[in-house]
């Protein structure tokens, strides 16, 4: 069978495609598989991030070709302002372009995350010492709280009035701290 | 402090002292990854970006020390030659990826090789250290001393929501990677570790053979690492690690003692046979080798051979492996010459310590 594209190689490429209950056959040589896009990610072996791209599109089932189509028509362009990585190519790849590809594709990555971190989604570990700033003080506000909450429970006021005074003046300097960036 | 250094010695000097349970845990690692906030990540920044990072660690770090880590050297890849890259992969100073990379890439080395922080590889910054033995603790505590040390000059890709950003979602978080390397041969012999693997994984730890392909793991040596970067703290992440490794060292020291309480004069006889092997032979394979190695390894443990210390196989396996088998001929070698030169200086280095 010759090639349905340039019509001088051997069809080697076979794929049938379904799009809206359309259903299609193409018979292509590699060459022009991977002109026409047929074949966007044959060149690399198969990887983790093949695998992991695979995990951003296993909500929408359908077959191969059909779902590129697909995402391309049904989901508005999501781009990063930062570095120019659209959320397709991120999907593709499996990998952010730079740090703001984070906030960019936000709504999307808790499913991803969930699925590679054993349904964690939020981080809960060291904070750098400069860059976190006023997080370390957050993070001991929240302690203070949890602590104030169970000393009511407990009805141990005498205690629980001096944590109310340690959350202020935390409150206070955290208020201070965003004014002082601005 | 050179190229030449690293080049030249198989084991890293701090290879060469016992750690806690060292029969068993040959090495302890933390490895962070970081990047830089305002740069895009190396698999799409520019050459003048990732040439940025490059120098900024050229400047602030190259001569510098931090407490123990004396000495920070820059090694250039693209300054190497294909074999001394490959060299560096087989001390575990540098990743394979970063290997592949050349261009603006580079690894900053101490003295005594602990501490390796890769530039632009996946991420801007790959920082590792490594401690003899059993020691996550330890390891975990000056790698985050190393990280603060950093971060004095250098703006970190940080969220509070997702916590350190990473090129790849599998990393984001603390950006760590804690991972043991063990010698399991007890484990191995009677099939035990394949039935342990799925409830390791069960508890978002990975086990897998540290040299060869696939499950299988030359030389029984495996490395037990945390999967999970997100949402559990770094502390959390070692002790779950801890607990399972100390629960893999009982079990291993109680397969060994049922080994030879079973069947005592065939491991005897797997043992000598392989030492017999590594010391008479002429020609051999690295898988050969390797299974060789570690039943040596084994009969030391068990105070069978008591003529070569342990330290002198950790050399072997890695000094045994194509890259270093080839910075010592001088010369490229095909797998075949290889098998005779391997068999040669496994030969020549049993000899040398029977002298002594």
């Amino acid at each position: 069978m010759e090639c349905q594209e340039c019509h001088q190689r051997k069809a080697t490429v076979h794929l049938t495609q379904v799009i809206n209950g359309q259903k299609t056959e193409v018979h292509v040589c590699e060459h022009c598989a991977k002109d026409k896009g047929y074949m966007s990610y044959g060149e690399e072996n198969f990887s983790l991030s093949n695998l992991l791209s695979g995990l951003f599109h296993s909500e929408s089932p359908s077959t191969f070709k059909g779902k590129q189509a697909h995402t391309q028509q049904q989901t508005p362009q999501l781009q990063c302002p930062t570095c120019g990585m659209t959320y397709q190519e991120f999907a593709r790849i499996g990998k952010f372009g730079c740090g703001n590809c984070y906030e960019t594709f936000d709504e999307r990555l808790n499913p991803v995350l969930r699925r590679v971190h054993s349904g964690n989604t939020t981080h809960d570990g060291k904070i750098p010492k400069r860059e976190g700033g006023h997080l370390h003080l957050k993070r001991e506000l929240d302690e203070h709280k949890s602590n104030l909450r169970q000393l009511i429970e407990q009805e141990e006021f005498e205690q629980a009035a001096k944590v109310r005074d340690k959350i202020r003046t935390l409150e206070s300097r955290i208020h201070e701290g965003e004014d002082g960036e601005q | 402090m050179s190229l030449q250094q690293f080049m030249n010695e198989a084991l890293s000097p701090w290879m060469k002292q016992d750690g806690p349970d060292s029969d068993i845990v040959l090495s302890s690692r933390i490895r962070l990854a970081r990047n830089f906030s305002s740069s895009p990540f190396p698999l799409i920044a520019s050459d003048e970006t990732l040439e940025k990072v490059l120098d900024f660690f050229k400047e602030e770090y190259k001569g510098q020390s931090f407490r123990d880590y004396k000495g920070f050297e820059i090694v250039q890849m693209n300054d190497l030659e294909p074999v001394e890259k490959r060299v560096l992969v087989e001390k575990h100073l540098i990743s394979p990826h970063l290997a592949e990379k050349p261009e603006h890439s580079a690894a900053l080395i101490s003295e005594n090789e602990q501490v390796s922080i890769m530039i632009n590889e996946e991420d801007h910054i790959r920082l590792q250290l490594y401690f003899p033995g059993f020691q996550l603790d330890k390891a975990l505590e000056q790698a985050s001393q190393l990280d603060d040390w950093l971060e004095e000059k250098i703006n970190y890709a940080f969220d509070e929501k997702r916590g350190y950003l990473t090129a790849c979602p599998t990393n984001v978080g603390t950006g760590m990677r804690a991972s043991v390397m063990m010698h399991l041969p007890a484990l191995s012999m009677t099939q035990q570790i394949n039935r342990m693997t799925p409830a390791i994984n069960q508890l978002g730890l990975v086990v897998r053979g540290i040299y060869g392909e696939g499950s299988e793991a030359l030389g029984n040596i495996y490395q037990i690492s945390n999967q999970i970067t997100l949402g559990k703290s770094e502390q959390d992440i070692v002790e779950d690690l801890h607990s399972v490794v100390k629960q893999l060292i009982d079990q291993e020291r109680r397969a060994r003692e049922a080994l030879i309480s079973r069947s005592g004069v065939q491991l005897e006889d797997r043992i000598f046979r392989s030492y017999g092997v590594l010391k008479h032979s002429r020609i051999i394979e690295s898988k050969e080798a390797a299974k060789c190695l570690s039943d040596l390894r084994l009969g030391i443990d068990l105070k069978l051979i008591d003529d070569i210390p342990r330290t002198i196989l950790n050399e072997l396996m890695i000094l045994t492996q194509p890259g270093f088998l080839q910075q010592y001929a001088k010369a490229s070698l095909n797998p075949d010459e290889r098998d005779v030169r391997r068999a040669s200086l496994i030969r020549e280095r049993l000899q040398l310590e029977n002298e002594e």
